[in-house]
């Protein structure tokens, strides 16, 4: 009884503060008009494929290649990107898919780092977290990527920029409405990299999220900046369960 | 009954009995600028460099409008020119909560884009404008 008690106080702990999920949890694709929802649908139709095509022909190549350490990546790297933001032991600190693949093209291949938003990394990003198609967000917010976390979850219920407005205020509390013609979602991490439209290629889940900071006309914070990282582990935390459908087509 | 409540039945003995002037409503401010224009209103209301508030507020004979905040046809007949405006220069002083920007602000912000960085979303004169336009939505 006591030892329940404990256990309730301490998922209470987790979540401290957080705004409550939004109920029932629903992937951004739903929110999408019928035709993207079908060009996301379509293996040979959507976009984002030819970046994971990319990505499969990179990951072969050169020198040293990931293939010569982590061999077919359908085997291991499954399941991988559901895991990520996570702490990494051998780099001592939290780092995003994109980041691990960057620690390794520098620090196991000996290769300068890809540019963020470059077409190699987002290729090699898109392909890897096609590996894991399907599978449920499970990321870890205990120990040592406690303080990410909460950097995250802080943020995202913060009143910024010249409109004023908070992440929780369109994510939680009106998804479903439109703001002019546009669906607002409940703001889950699950397609990016994605395909956008309005940009006419694919982009990572940071650029997704610039593009959030700018709509409320606050400073962007800069690719890899410790805030873009810590809304990512609090959305990846926020959307436990939902499947990740990479490469995603969005507006 | 507890004090404010008090409060409240003192004051309306006040104006109903005696026709003493009202206490000054919390929710309302006077105007920032000289009178609006309704029609310039109209534009602030739609326009993307305006105040957009077409993002989130449906009003009579605007065609394409967002569904985040209530349709304001008939706020005009609900609130008063005063109301109007204390809840567009900044409306978390009704509704701590609101989702709705606060339109004519510079303090209490934060991470402002340098490019907005001391400047309220409307000048005085733009909220002057909205607010005659949202009057005659009666
Ligand atoms: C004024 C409302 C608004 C605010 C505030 C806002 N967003 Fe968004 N966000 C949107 C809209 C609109 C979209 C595009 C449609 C969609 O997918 O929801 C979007 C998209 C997203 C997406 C992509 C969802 C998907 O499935 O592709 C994420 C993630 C996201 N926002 C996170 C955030 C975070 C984190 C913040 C705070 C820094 C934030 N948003 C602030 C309106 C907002
Ligand atoms: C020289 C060997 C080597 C090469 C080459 C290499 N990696 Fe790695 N990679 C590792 C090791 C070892 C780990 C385990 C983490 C660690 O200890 O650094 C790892 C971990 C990863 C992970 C995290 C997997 C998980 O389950 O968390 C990803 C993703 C990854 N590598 C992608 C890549 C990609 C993409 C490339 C090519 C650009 C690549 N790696 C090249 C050795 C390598
Ligand atoms: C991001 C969405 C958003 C934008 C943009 C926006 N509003 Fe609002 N507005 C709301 C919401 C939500 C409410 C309800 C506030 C509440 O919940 O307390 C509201 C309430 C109001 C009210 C009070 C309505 C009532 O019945 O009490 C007025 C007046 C108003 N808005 C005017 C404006 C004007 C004028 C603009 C443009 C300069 C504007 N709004 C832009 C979301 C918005």
């Amino acid at each position: 009884m006591r030892a329940l008690a404990a256990l309730a106080l301490c998922a209470c702990a987790a979540a401290a503060a957080a705004p409550p999920r939004p109920e029932p949890p629903l992937p951004g694709t739903h929110f999408l008009g019928s035709d993207l929802k079908a060009l996301q649908a379509d293996d040979f139709a959507n976009p984002g494929l030819l970046w994971v095509a990319r990505g499969e022909a990179l990951w072969s190549e050169g020198a040293k290649p990931c293939a010569a350490c982590h061999g077919e990546a359908a085997r291991s790297m499954r399941g991988a990107a559901a895991r990520y933001p996570r702490f990494d032991a051998g780099l001592g600190r939290v780092v995003n898919l994109e980041g691990r693949i960057d620690a390794c093209r520098t620090g196991r291949q000996g290769l300068p780092a890809f540019a963020p938003e470059s077409p190699e990394r987002l290729a090699l990003a898109a392909f890897v977290a096609r590996q894991s198609r399907g599978m449920p967000l499970a990321v870890s917010v205990d120990g040592p990527a406690r303080p990410v976390f909460e950097r995250g979850r802080d943020l995202y219920r913060t009143r910024i920029g010249q409109l004023n407005l908070a992440c929780t205020h369109c994510h939680d509390e009106r998804w479903g409405k439109t703001l002019l013609a546009e669906p607002i979602s409940q703001g889950h991490p699950t397609a990016w990299p994605a395909y956008r439209v309005e940009w006419q290629t694919l982009g990572s889940l940071q650029r997704r999220l610039r593009a959030c900071f700018f709509g409320v006309r606050a400073a962007m914070p800069d690719y890899g900046d410790g805030d873009l990282l810590a809304l990512e582990l609090y959305l990846a935390w926020r959307g436990e369960g939902l499947a990740l459908e990479s490469p995603g087509v969005r507006r | 009954m507890n004090a404010d409540e008090r409060g409240w039945a003192v004051a309306g003995l006040c104006v109903v009995a005696l026709g003493c002037a009202p206490l000054p409503a919390r929710d309302e401010q006077g105007p920032l600028a000289g009178a609006g224009d309704a029609a310039r209103g109209r534009a602030v209301f739609v326009a993307r460099e305006g105040g957009h508030c077409v993002l989130c507020h449906a009003a009579p004979g605007v065609a394409v409008a967002g569904d985040v905040g209530p349709a304001l046809g008939g706020i005009g007949s609900r609130l008063t020119p005063a109301q109007i405006r204390f809840r567009v220069v900044d409306i978390t002083r009704v509704n701590p909560d609101a989702v709705m920007p606060a339109f004519h602000r510079t303090e209490g912000l934060s991470r402002v884009a340098a490019q907005h960085a001391g400047r309220p979303v409307l000048s005085a004169q733009q909220v002057e404008d909205v607010v005659a336009y949202l009057a005659t939505l009666r």
